[in-house]
């Protein structure tokens, strides 16, 4: 009887072990895809940003807010670090309904009890798709779709990341993985039970400059895109580096030769 | 050693300035003609080095503070605005956060060389306590900027640190909590919390400031020691500090300030805990809580100690020993070059501070990855080691340890005329 016990709590251990060694669901680490935008020279590449928008605006933005990029970083026109001309950004600005200010009544809704809007100027940032977090919580079954603002440094693994987690989808989950109940697998998320469902499908988008939407293709455009979002003034700091090195070396290079001409009759 | 003033006023203006604020007067007699010992070698540029980086950082901080918004509602978002619409805010961001690394590599290259050449010792007792103090000051001024982002590592590293308080609870019951609680200045860490945070993050650097004059100070009154760590006995054996040192000092300085500049300009944030990119959120806890890498030996020391009124204990006081350090070393002979065997347990406790720091960056249930090693014994060797190492090895190597020869004089080892050869290069 007193065996029995043992051997039972042993297999029971054992079991346990066994089932949690299976369930080992650490995150694989991120594939690498080549960016533009890698190493101290790498620019971001405008066509790959200008489609990878068009991803944003019509797919990500149903669930995902950008709160902290205003419209007018868009804009490349007066030295900014955006990829639209000043024209474009008013248009697309024009094109989102922002909360309007009070009216002339003060009021901040209509006779329906609805939140007045007005159309964007390119001073605003991106609306976001809901009113609050609980909102968007009811939407998508509890789960929260993270702001995308500062996504590819808020996570390990950047951009890679990212990437991955959108075409990550799709694989087999390997037996003894259970997916849970309005969650997808996903072996690059950590736990591999993801909320989000497969965000993309083949041609789901039109490329006015004929690039074919393909799952990874609009994947790396919509990354390159968030990574911009994310550190809009990349290109600004790696020119002003490359200038700042040059000055830094030639400067070192004249103290080097003033410290040995100081330090001739000492040493 | 400070010496007669060899100053001589010139002009009418600066005779008539020097009976009445003799200020032209100081800066000759201490920046300019001071005797500085004629061997120093790399490793003493970075005193001159930190002082850059304590101006780098009071300067792009006060910049900073006029974007920055202390509230628990609006911090993150303005350190966002910072970087997205405030000119080159981007880079004054980027300075300050990697400066603070910076500072604190530079002030560790600065800390181990005096241990290794012995500036501590006699009669330079004082200044090393000054520089302790300065180090304590800098580690706290470091973690209440640390706070300030209000990035989820933010909020979690005050939680944790502020928490650490509350172990007072164990030999004065509710005694801790009740100090954890004003130091919030409410029941968890927020709002009072981080504007205090700012306050007192804008006050230290200038009390940094003030602690670095009287080091400074303390270092002029018994003049720099050297690598020989010998007495200066005469003029042949210094040098004026300009043009030599400040040639010298720039030089490296310039270096330094190329490696600050890759990071800053190209690896940004190389350094950065991708979970302080989130919002702070009292409801969702990390599944790590790390410091800063400067921070990651003291946080490996508090996290292998199971006890936690102990660990905290044991965290202090690694920081109180180095108090101690001018006493504890029983030496004779200053310089770690003519000491054999104190020189093998120096770089054992230099490699002893890596492995903290690395075990610091991982729990303490973690194990060594690919070989299933726990991590957990490694780390309470190295809080042992790093304890034995002031408390019990310095006292007894002085006694027991046979120094190598030192040469009579600095000018004669220079010119190799001496009993040694030993201008060696930095080593």
């Amino acid at each position: 009887m007193r065996f029995s016990r043992l051997t039972l709590t042993f297999g029971v251990v054992l079991g346990a072990a066994s089932a949690h060694a299976a369930l080992d669901t650490s995150p694989l680490s991120p594939t690498h895809p080549d960016w533009s935008f890698e190493g101290p020279f790498g620019m971001y590449d405008r066509a790959a940003l200008q489609r990878g928008f068009q991803v944003y605006k019509e797919v990500c933005s149903a669930c995902h807010s950008l709160n902290r990029v205003s419209f007018h970083a868009l804009s490349s026109d007066n030295g900014g670090d955006g990829f639209f001309t000043d024209p474009q950004v008013k248009a697309i600005a024009a094109g989102y309904q922002v909360e309007a200010e009070p009216n002339d009544k003060g009021e901040l809704f209509d006779e329906k009890g609805n939140r007045l809007k007005r159309p964007g100027i390119p001073a605003d940032h991106f609306p976001p798709p809901f009113p609050n977090e609980q909102a968007a919580r009811t939407a998508n079954a509890g789960a929260l779709p993270p702001d995308l603002s500062i996504i590819t440094k808020a996570r390990a693994g950047g951009s890679d990341y990212v990437y991955s987690i959108i075409t990550g989808f799709g694989q087999k989950p390997p037996v003894g993985f259970t997916v849970l109940p309005n969650k997808y697998y996903n072996p690059y998320f950590s736990g591999w039970n993801i909320s989000m469902p497969p965000p993309l499908s083949a041609n789901q988008v039109t490329y006015s400059d004929g690039t074919k939407a393909t799952v990874p293709q609009m994947a790396h455009d919509v990354v390159t895109f968030l990574s911009w979002a994310a550190e809009p003034t990349m290109e600004q700091r790696k020119s002003l580096g490359f200038g700042v090195m040059l000055f830094l070396i030639a400067f070192s290079g004249l103290l080097y030769v003033s410290y040995r001409r100081v330090w001739k009759d000492i040493h | 050693m400070a010496g007669q003033s060899t100053y001589v006023p010139k002009t009418g203006f600066t005779r008539w300035l020097d009976a009445r604020l003799p200020i032209l007067r100081f800066t000759n007699d201490t920046m300019m003609t001071f005797p500085t010992p004629r061997n120093l070698n790399f490793w003493y540029s970075f005193g001159g080095i930190l002082t850059f980086m304590l101006g780098i950082q009071i300067v792009t901080g006060i910049v900073l503070a006029m974007h920055y918004v202390p509230n628990a509602s609006m911090a993150f978002d303005s350190v966002e605005n910072i970087m997205r619409d405030v000119n080159y805010g981007w880079l004054l961001r980027y300075m300050h956060s990697n400066g603070a690394s910076f500072f604190f590599l530079a002030v560790y290259v600065h800390m181990f060389r005096g241990l290794y050449y012995g500036s501590y010792k006699a009669p330079r007792e004082v200044l090393w306590i000054l520089g302790v103090i300065i180090y304590v000051l800098m580690i706290a001024t470091a973690f209440l900027g640390y706070v300030l982002p209000w990035g989820q590592m933010s909020f979690w590293a005050a939680t944790v640190i502020t928490n650490l308080f509350t172990s007072i609870d164990q030999i004065l019951p509710h005694t801790g909590t009740a100090v954890t609680q004003w130091l919030w200045g409410g029941f968890a860490v927020g709002d009072p919390t981080l504007n205090r945070f700012f306050s007192l993050h804008y006050l230290l650097p200038f009390v940094i400031a003030g602690v670095v004059v009287l080091h400074i100070w303390a270092l002029h009154v018994p003049g720099n020691n050297n690598p020989l760590g010998i007495d200066v006995k005469g003029p042949q054996d210094t040098v004026p500090f300009h043009p030599y040192y400040t040639v010298k000092d720039l030089f490296y300085l310039s270096l330094f300030v190329i490696l600050f500049a890759i990071v800053v300009f190209y690896l940004p944030n190389a350094l950065v805990e991708p979970d302080n990119y989130v919002p702070a959120n009292p409801l969702v806890t990390p599944p790590e809580i790390v410091p800063e890498w400067y921070l990651l030996p003291f946080y490996a020391m508090l996290r292998s100690i199971p006890q936690k009124l102990i660990g905290v204990i044991v965290l202090f006081g690694a920081l109180a020993t180095l108090v101690f350090v001018p006493w504890l070393d029983t030496s004779k002979v200053r310089s770690m070059r003519f000491r054999p065997l104190a020189k093998q347990f120096f770089w054992a406790l230099l490699l002893d501070c890596v492995l903290l720091g690395y075990l610091g960056a991982h729990r303490p249930d973690a194990v060594f990855p690919g070989t299933g090693i726990p991590m957990l014994p490694f780390a309470r060797l190295g809080t042992a080691y790093y304890y034995a190492f002031f408390w019990v090895i310095l006292p007894l190597l002085g006694l027991i340890e046979t120094p190598r020869p030192v040469p009579a004089t600095i000018a004669t080892s220079v010119t190799g005329s001496g009993v040694e050869q030993v201008n060696a290069p930095a080593e």
